[in-house]
């Protein structure tokens, strides 16, 4: 199939909503997308028009006394995050790619969720409503503004990584957590990818409330780091009693500790070219797929476990191993070819709910 | 009618578990909203997921419209059979499939109950956080269907934000997967759809339930107050700390008083206002949390703070608020549970309001609330045996669900549209909003034959009835929450 770069051709670039409305019901194939940052998600397959939500964007509302906000789809998140940052305030799924210009809508639909997102949840788990506009045009509200609401369907967890396929998300409200004080991160070098799960398993079994769990494969093992965060005060005697479940490990804190996962949410290990490819997992699955997986392959096993971020030169091989493995993956960056790889859990039941929203394939199907 | 169906059933499900007479029926007859009540024109009692698939089909094939039930404590008549229909009553599908301490899951079966899963869980030191009040009876089919919340959403979301994955059969007999055993998942999160679509999608069979580590440390306060302005604005100044306590809960006088009568809970005297805050985590965290809630709720105007000394002060505290719904029933013969939601800013305004709504329609109203969720419950205390007073109260509680959704809130934070609040469905959302939600049910259930008469307004009229407390609540095994 041949592919149009969004970033090349002149999108659409609605700045209201009833634009967007319009936009839709002109065009027979609408590829919504927000800044472009997910290259392989953002690129709108041949024949299809692309439709830039850019251009609607800013905080709606916000009142820090109730921990939610509502904002339009287009609205980069570094801009939500700052805001939320004055008033003491954070989205605890630790979105991916913000520095790079990733909008609320577009992290939304492509579910980009952090490492931190092991300790309070997802965007699944912070998403309260949406506004969108559905095939025929119209604008459909569903979930409500407030943190607890078990009203209607929940459409807005349908919209967590839908992939554009069912509307085009507008404007979505939030719920948002204190910004913890202090943070502190322990990393430990392992002997291998084996000792590095048994860590994991170890650690989450335990009370203690980290916040986020990575590991990796290094030269010599594996590397495993740690992240705390909360109240400034009970940090080092958390930090010290951390280092003595794991019997070592290395206090990283400050600028540098907040670097080292910036890089890992702004993807700057992904190299150029290459696709990275997201798999959830579970942290007995991980030696699993290690086997079958090259050498210069770059993992990194994330939210204690539970996902593996993949960057490879060969997607395809990478989808067979999913397959073999019963695994599946979705990728966010790299050339827009196919994105979903691996098995589909739950296929025919997507199928049903794209053909009660999108009956003639407007949007696209993944 | 036709009985042809029956027969179906009868080639599969030995008489025993296939109940037809009046008799066998009754019990079967209403949940907790115990106002309303139908016959259903059969009972199937499953053993395993095939019989359950089985009878799926054979109700898709005959037009047969089914309800699954699971212990009946819906609140909203979620599991208010329909008449002619078929009743599928889970509570024998309730095995623990797989628990695995290690990847921290529980795979169970619809009919397992709530706390069962944490009694399973417990000897490796991890729990199920949601924690309806009705915990001890529920079943997790029930939570799923409905997305039952509790005392500790403040921090650890409803049902629905520990649901890993789902195996279910659709009304049309398809029996699908839904997500896995990770916390992630890479395309569309189908099993939030399934989640709160109230039984009109299918029957869920086997859920993947994601366990948590026990919290080591607790830190229960307890204060009591002169006025209910003053706890809520004490709730206000714990949520602007940026303390993210587990549980925030406030009880006024007549749940108070209702509470005491009930279980003796041997809370402060006098008080207008009882307020519970409850921290938990890593034992370092919570004490230095502690440490700074102290000042907070000093300088909140209590007359009394109680600090819970262990686990037993703690459950002591804890069982007043639970039993206090069913407590109620100590002052008045019939209730109503609402479950409207309001902004937590609009906390005390919409109790206001809710006072004066009470005085205006001469009915005592208790209130026993999430605060910190700003899930309010007001209890609306009325005399069934009194011409038209259900009819009164039920027109009370549509004021205040109409007053929650003008304040930007939610008619129902907890217990689900059902039966009851339908009719309110549409002063939450618009036609095209609803119509969206009959296109997808449409999609899984073309027939229309699943829990068919909840939810959306209008469809097939219930059987209202006055009935009294559950006879669980009764025997004080559940409560209302």
């Amino acid at each position: 199939m041949e592919i149009i770069d969004p970033m090349s051709a002149t999108p659409l670039a609605p700045g209201s909503i009833p634009d967007v409305q319009a936009a839709v019901r002109d065009h027979t194939h609408i590829h919504p997308c927000g800044a472009g940052t997910k290259t392989a998600l953002a690129a709108a397959p041949n024949g299809a028009t692309p439709l830039s939500l850019t251009g609607l964007s800013g905080m709606i509302e916000y009142q820090p006394g109730e921990f939610t906000f509502t904002a339009l789809a287009g609205t980069p998140l570094t801009e939500i995050a700052a805001i939320l940052a004055r008033n003491g305030q954070y989205l605890p799924c630790d979105p991916l790619l913000a520095e790079a210009g990733a909008t609320l809508g577009g992290t939304v639909a492509a579910g980009a969720n952090g490492p931190g997102r092991y300790r309070y949840g997802g965007l699944r788990d912070f998403i309260l409503g949406v506004r969108y506009v559905d095939a025929a045009g119209w604008l459909v509200y569903a979930g409500g503004k407030v943190v607890k609401n078990a009203a209607g369907f929940d459409l807005p967890k349908l919209m967590v990584g839908s992939l554009g396929q069912f509307g085009v998300l507008v404007e979505l409200t939030c719920k948002v957590f204190p910004l913890p004080e202090a943070y502190a991160t322990l990393r430990l070098d392992l002997p291998s990818m084996e000792a590095g799960v048994a860590a994991i398993i170890k650690l989450t079994a335990q009370p203690l409330d980290l916040d986020s769990l990575d590991l990796a494969p290094s030269a010599a093992g594996a590397t495993l780091w740690v992240r705390l965060a909360g109240l400034a005060d009970a940090l080092p005697g958390r930090s010290e009693r951390l280092r003595g479940v794991l019997g070592g490990g290395e206090t990283v804190s400050g600028a540098e500790e907040a670097a080292l996962w910036r890089a890992v949410r702004e993807l700057t290990w992904v190299p150029a070219g290459w696709s990275l490819v997201k798999v959830p997992l579970t942290p007995k699955k991980i030696l699993g797929l290690e086997q079958h997986l090259m050498a210069q392959d770059i993992r990194r096993y994330s939210v204690a476990g539970q996902v593996a971020w993949i960057a490879t030169a060969d997607r395809a091989r990478l989808d067979a191993i999913l397959t073999q493995t019963g695994l599946n993956g979705l990728v966010l960056i790299g050339p827009p070819a196919q994105v979903r790889l691996g098995v589909q859990p739950g296929a025919s039941f997507e199928r049903r709910v794209k053909q009660a929203l999108d009956p003639h394939g407007r949007f696209p199907t993944r | 009618m036709s009985t042809a169906w029956l027969t179906d059933l009868a080639r599969i499900y030995p008489p025993a578990r296939l109940l037809t007479q009046p008799a066998q029926l009754a019990p079967y007859e209403s949940d907790a909203l115990t106002a309303y009540k139908t016959r259903p024109a059969a009972v199937v009692i499953p053993e395993t997921q095939d019989e359950v698939i089985a009878a799926v089909r054979i109700c898709y094939q005959h037009d047969v419209p089914f309800v699954a039930r699971g212990s009946g404590t819906s609140l909203s008549g979620a599991s208010l059979p329909i008449q002619d229909g078929l009743l599928i009553a889970l509570n024998r599908l309730n095995r623990i499939v797989r628990l695995d301490p290690e990847e921290r899951i529980a795979v169970v079966e619809a009919g397992a109950i709530n706390l069962n899963v944490t009694k399973a869980a417990s000897p490796y030191g991890m729990y199920f956080a949601p924690d309806p009040s009705s915990q001890l009876v529920c079943t997790i089919g029930g939570n799923i269907a409905f997305n039952s919340g509790g005392a500790h959403c403040l921090k650890y979301g409803m049902t629905s934000n520990h649901v890993l994955g789902i195996k279910a059969v659709l009304a049309d007999g398809e029996v699908v997967t839904l997500g896995g055993d990770s916390l992630e998942g890479a395309g569309p999160d189908l099993v939030g759809l399934f989640v709160g679509s109230e039984g009109l999608f299918g029957i869920a069979l086997e859920i993947t339930l994601r366990l948590l580590p026990k919290p080591e440390r607790y830190r229960t306060i307890l204060a009591a107050y002169d006025s209910l302005t003053k706890a809520g604005d004490a709730v206000a100044a714990v949520v602007a700390s940026g303390l993210l306590p587990g549980a925030l809960e406030i009880m006024d006088r007549l749940a108070i008083e209702a509470a005491e009568a009930a279980v003796n809970a041997n809370y402060p005297p006098n008080a207008a206002a009882l307020l519970i805050v409850e921290l938990d985590g890593e034992a370092q965290q919570v004490e230095e949390e502690f440490r700074r809630l102290k000042p907070i709720i000093e300088a909140s105007g209590a007359y009394e703070i109680r600090v819970a000394r262990d686990d037993a002060d703690r459950m002591r505290i804890w069982k007043g608020r639970k039993s206090a719904f069913s407590a109620v029933g100590r002052l008045s013969p019939d209730y109503l549970v609402n479950d409207g939601v309001v902004p937590r800013s609009r906390l005390g305004e919409a109790l206001t309001e809710i006072e004066r709504l009470s005085a205006a329609y001469g009915m005592r109203v208790a209130n026993v609330f999430h605060a910190g969720d700003g899930n309010l419950h007001p209890l609306i205390l009325y005399n069934g045996r009194e011409a038209g007073a259900y009819q009164k109260a039920e027109q009370l509680a549509g004021e205040i669900l109409r007053l929650c959704v003008a304040y930007g809130g939610s008619i129902t934070g907890e217990h689900g549209i059902g039966v009851e609040k339908r009719d309110y469905l549409p002063v939450m959302f618009g036609e095209n909003d609803i119509e969206t939600m009959h296109r997808l049910r449409r999609a899984c259930d073309p027939k229309e034959i699943a829990n068919r008469g909840k939810m959306f307004p209008g469809g097939g009229a219930p059987a209202l009835h006055q009935a009294g407390p559950h006879p669980l609540e009764v025997a004080g095994v559940i409560s209302r929450e």
